[in-house]
């Protein structure tokens, strides 16, 4: 049985993750274009720059953004200003969930994009195609696989973000509490099967983005 | 003249090319071994690579020019290319592949006219992937022919297919170059294909020309 505190935890995670997932999509795809398929200064350090949250503990990283984003730091301030206001609120959930699955969607992107052959390009390049013609309709369609699992990846990262989001949006019921964050408290304070709940909820949720994932895949290669 | 390359240079990885000479229309063979840079003068051609000097000119305008700075990109260069290998779009029908690059009403008719000529209004709705190996390049050239180029590119067309398909695929170059009459630039290696379908050849080694004449001169 999901009670009503667990309804609503379930959907602000959905809610904020699917948010997140939009967020890194575009800019993913932007990214691992730019770092797949062209040569560039200063493309290592960005390359470094996104691949760093996979490897820096969650919780450093939530605290760089908590840095980033408190009113005395310049980019905070400037967002202050304008009456955005991030930490301690949703969007840092949503923050934290971009930052730590943008790398791991770069990088199923950039695979993607890479193994599409150029040949493809060229030719449609020669028939007249202009460069936006050619990446939504030869490129993006060949590459869509590995986007798609990319996405489902991304997706399920976010619905299980915990360090970063925990430092920088904390732990605020009703507001900023996620499935992951509600598991914690809950084995905290020892409510086991409120959390086991949860956790029975958050699988449903992986198993169901991964299905769905396979299936997409599955249809995709009978055609 | 429908080509002319004019002290044309690229770096490649075991030599430089450097090449001039230039084709009428009609058909045209360029003949080499294997890895004599053949592909990468049509890469240059179409747009698809930069040369780092000379000229290049279809149907006497300046598509490069390096002194000039002048690079036509490919979109813009009205030229068809059939490249070696399996090049239409495997996530769209026949048809998909071949309305790719027209452009307007107006090029309808002609559209009727190349599926007429390649014989492929049967292959229309299928997909890609159910294609013989002659049928695809059929497919490719229409795709190509439809957009109604300057000049034709074709890259070892027969490479891949059975010998009983050559002749096949051969009588149906041979309708592009008489009842369309699309000038074309044909790449091989095999002399015995170029006997059959090129006045001119431009035989080629180590990305230099060694050659240029009718064919009956140049080909052994």
């Amino acid at each position: 049985m999901i009670e009503t505190s667990d309804a609503a935890i379930v959907a602000f995670t959905l809610r904020t993750a699917l948010i997140s997932t939009a967020i890194v999509v575009p800019i993913g795809l932007a990214i691992a274009w730019l770092l797949g398929r062209f040569e560039w200064r200063g493309k290592a350090l960005v390359e470094t720059l996104v691949l760093l949250p996979l490897v820096m503990p969650p919780v450093a990283t939530g605290l760089i953004l908590l840095k980033l984003f408190s009113r005395r730091a310049p980019f905070g301030h400037l967002l202050d200003r304008w009456g955005i206001e991030i930490v301690f609120t949703w969007r840092a959930v949503v923050a934290a969930m971009v930052v730590m699955s943008l790398p791991l969607f770069v990088r199923a992107a950039r695979v993607a994009l890479e193994e599409v052959n150029v040949r493809y390009e060229s030719v449609a390049r020669t028939l007249g195609a202009s460069e936006p013609r050619v990446f939504f309709s030869i490129t993006l369609p060949l590459a869509s696989r590995g986007i798609l699992g990319g996405t489902v990846l991304a997706f399920a990262r976010a619905i299980g973000e915990f360090g970063a989001t925990i430092v920088v949006a904390g732990n605020i019921p009703g507001r900023t509490t996620t499935m992951a964050l509600a598991i914690f408290d809950r084995v905290q304070l020892g409510k086991d099967s409120e959390a086991y709940r949860l956790v029975a909820i958050c699988a449903v949720i992986a198993f169901a983005a991964l299905w769905i994932n396979e299936a997409v895949i599955r249809r995709r290669s009978a055609r | 003249m429908i080509l002319s390359l004019r002290r044309v240079r690229l770096p490649l990885a075991h030599f430089e090319l450097e090449m001039s000479f230039e084709a009428q229309a009609g058909a045209t063979g360029i003949f080499g071994p294997s890895g004599s840079g053949k592909t990468t003068v049509l890469e240059l051609i179409a747009g698809i690579r930069r040369p780092t000097a000379g000229q290049i000119f279809i149907d006497r305008s300046v598509v490069d020019d390096v002194v000039g700075r002048v690079h036509v990109r490919s979109r813009d260069r009205q030229v068809g290319y059939v490249p070696q290998g399996e090049s239409l779009f495997p996530h769209m029908t026949v048809e998909r592949n071949i309305r790719f690059g027209v452009r307007g009403d107006d090029a309808e008719l002609f559209v009727q006219r190349v599926v007429e000529v390649l014989e492929i209004a049967p292959l229309l709705p299928r997909g890609v992937s159910a294609l013989s190996g002659g049928e695809a390049k059929r497919v490719a050239l229409a795709r190509a022919l439809v957009t109604s180029p300057r000049l034709l590119l074709l890259d070892e067309p027969l490479s891949g297919l059975d010998r009983p398909l050559h002749s096949r695929v051969i009588e149906f170059l041979i309708r592009v170059r008489d009842d369309l009459r699309v000038p074309m630039i044909y790449v091989t290696h095999d002399p015995a294909e170029l006997r059959q379908i090129v006045f001119d050849v431009i035989a080629v080694d180590r990305g230099n020309v060694v050659g240029h004449g009718p064919v009956t001169e140049v080909l052994p």
